[in-house]
């Protein structure tokens, strides 16, 4: 039997966790809104009127549509160097036992366990010491850094929870050891190296702290905005930002349907083809 | 062709594929730390140059010098972190426990914020807590905030502001924690006239522990190198150790001093984190953060 006691905690707990989701969104409401802000002169500080402006041309500023060019290509580069280096540490870290793994596995950590000003500014250091002018090269090289143990670390639970049974039947019915990784392990680990791929380019098109390190002259979407927090953010950027944040629901509402989809034709299938064995499967709840 | 035996190219191979993320780590990662610890025992100027000399009194100085940026940075990240807590954990076990069939929508809802630029939703901090902003004028009509008071570039706003950006490094792993707690346990504690409370606090705090110990450092260590709050939603005088850090190595070019106290921070945060894992008692330290 539920208590009044017990009934006033449970509301409490629903009306809490919605005020906590509510404090998530009212930033995000604000930059969605503003976007539409009829501004006046450079601010775009206080509310003056609904206009669509900005979305018809939101490339209209020069130097925004180069820090986002950079932005882009920046996480390209440096998520392809991340995801290929970090599936394989992990590939090692998981398949293979050998000596100094400890340290391997404490060096993957590090970076992680580091804030992020301590890593920019060692890295610069660096740069400084061995006269490397930085500029996009050098973002790159620190965008894989501190990447990779995100990638790392997404890629090994992947392959933790992985059946390692069916790449022994593999080589077992004569498939070489390249045949069995292109053919059965890179199929299987496949869904968490995606993840961890869009993990890495998530965070290295939002990373400021490291970047204002290593960027010298060259300007990237974060870097701009906080330049022009002072002379005022042009809506523009608002209106970049939620189109992203709208291609994301989109993408998250496909995959949703897909899963779906996907989740009814296995079911169907199970009913026609196999009604004995579909029942002996348990139930997953 | 080169023809090696099965048990030593099992024996290279792991190394193969260590080696370019390996490299990559060495190089660009635990050189320049310890390059860092160079630097910041140079003496010179920027004009003339710095070089090595065994300048200990850059640390001294470093720590006579901004003791207090140091001592608030620990302070507005912790008072950030227990607030995540305070305000992710009822979030956390909601999702966990009672959402049902809504639990997916509440998670993408938590991690939606990180498809909007850092750097712009405190830009959008800042227009909320503006002086002429709508919630600064409620307050002053309810007295809350003075006539002339203001929530931005206060201590609170920075906290706010740093509290709001970690939240869901807070809330994901309190509620991947909660997740896996078996629900039998609550039961059969319940079952054995534990009230709803006891069962809470003997069971179901004790299994979240690894949650609230992950979640705590990955609100803790970024939030004390943070500097973006203090620099948007702060004055000079609420700004922390990462600021410093950043006007010594960017505009001042005092590197020494910026690489000294890189390194004390980093420190104070391995420090930090050890001492933390020997009182919540987990074993390893990658064990609870992963």
């Amino acid at each position: 039997m539920r208590s009044t006691g017990d009934k006033i905690r449970s509301w409490g707990l629903a009306v809490w966790s919605g005020l906590a989701l509510l404090y998530l969104f009212i930033p995000i409401f604000i930059v969605v809104m503003f976007s539409f802000n009829d501004n006046q002169g450079r601010f775009n500080f206080t509310w003056q009127g609904f206009t669509f402006d900005h979305w018809t041309n939101p490339f209209a500023n020069p130097d925004l549509a180069v820090a986002l060019k950079n932005s882009v290509l920046i996480a390209l580069f440096s998520t392809l160097l991340a995801t290929v280096l970090g599936t394989f540490m992990a590939l090692a870290l998981v398949r293979y036992g050998f000596r100094g793994r400890g340290v391997v596995d404490l060096l993957v950590f590090l970076p992680l366990a580091t804030p992020e000003v301590v890593l920019g500014a060692a890295l610069l250091a660096l740069f400084l010491t061995m006269a490397v002018n930085t500029g996009f090269a050098t973002i790159v090289i620190a965008h894989t850094m501190f990447t990779i143990s995100y990638v790392v670390v997404t890629v090994k639970a992947r392959l933790e929870g992985m059946d390692r049974h069916i790449e022994e039947a593999a080589m077992d019915l004569g498939a070489t050891e390249w045949t069995t990784f292109r053919k059965i392990t890179l199929p299987m680990i496949a869904p968490g190296v995606a993840a961890a791929a869009l993990l890495a380019s998530a965070i290295s098109v939002d990373d400021y702290v490291i970047t204002s390190f290593n960027a010298g002259q060259t300007q990237t979407f974060p870097l701009f905005i906080f330049g022009a927090t002072r002379q005022g953010v042009p809506p523009e950027v608002n209106v970049l930002a939620t189109a992203l944040l709208v291609v994301v629901l989109i993408l998250m509402a496909l995959n949703v349907m897909l899963q779906r989809r996907l989740a009814q034709r296995s079911l169907r299938r199970e009913a026609l083809d196999e009604p004995e064995s579909a029942a002996l499967v348990p139930a997953r709840g | 062709m080169l023809r090696l035996s099965l048990r030593r190219r099992r024996q290279l191979l792991p190394w193969l594929f260590l080696g370019p993320g390996l490299l990559w780590l060495l190089v660009f990662f635990a050189i320049p730390l310890v390059n860092q610890v160079n630097v910041s025992l140079q003496s010179g100027d920027p004009e003339t140059g710095y070089a090595f000399d065994w300048a200990f009194n850059t640390y001294t100085d470093a720590i006579r010098d901004y003791d207090t940026q140091f001592i608030r940075s620990i302070g507005y990240s912790a008072t950030a972190t227990v607030l995540c807590l305070i305000i992710g954990f009822p979030l956390a076990y909601f999702t966990a426990f009672k959402a049902g069939r809504f639990k997916n929508l509440i998670l993408l809802l938590i991690i939606l914020p990180f498809f909007t630029s850092y750097v712009l939703r405190t830009v959008a901090w800042q227009l909320i807590l503006s002086d002429s902003g709508w919630v600064v004028e409620r307050l002053r009509d309810v007295g809350l905030v003075g006539a002339d008071g203001r929530l931005l570039a206060s201590r609170t706003a920075v906290i706010a502001g740093i509290t709001y950006n970690f939240l869901p490094f807070m809330i994901l792993p309190l509620y991947v924690s909660l997740e896996k707690i078996d629900r039998r346990l609550i039961e059969a504690a319940t079952d054995l006239y534990a009230s709803r409370v006891t069962a809470f606090r003997r069971i179901t705090l004790p299994l979240a522990l690894p949650g609230i110990f992950a979640g705590s450092l990955l609100t803790f260590i970024p939030a004390t190198g943070d500097f973006i709050n203090a620099a948007l939603l702060g004055t000079p005088r609420q700004f922390m150790v990462g600021n410093v850090i950043q006007s010594k190595f960017i505009t001042i070019l005092d590197y020494p001093t910026a690489a000294a106290l890189s390194f004390i921070l980093m420190t104070f945060i391995l420090v930090g984190v050890f001492l933390y894992a020997r009182l919540l008692g987990t074993q390893t330290l990658t064990e609870a953060a992963f």
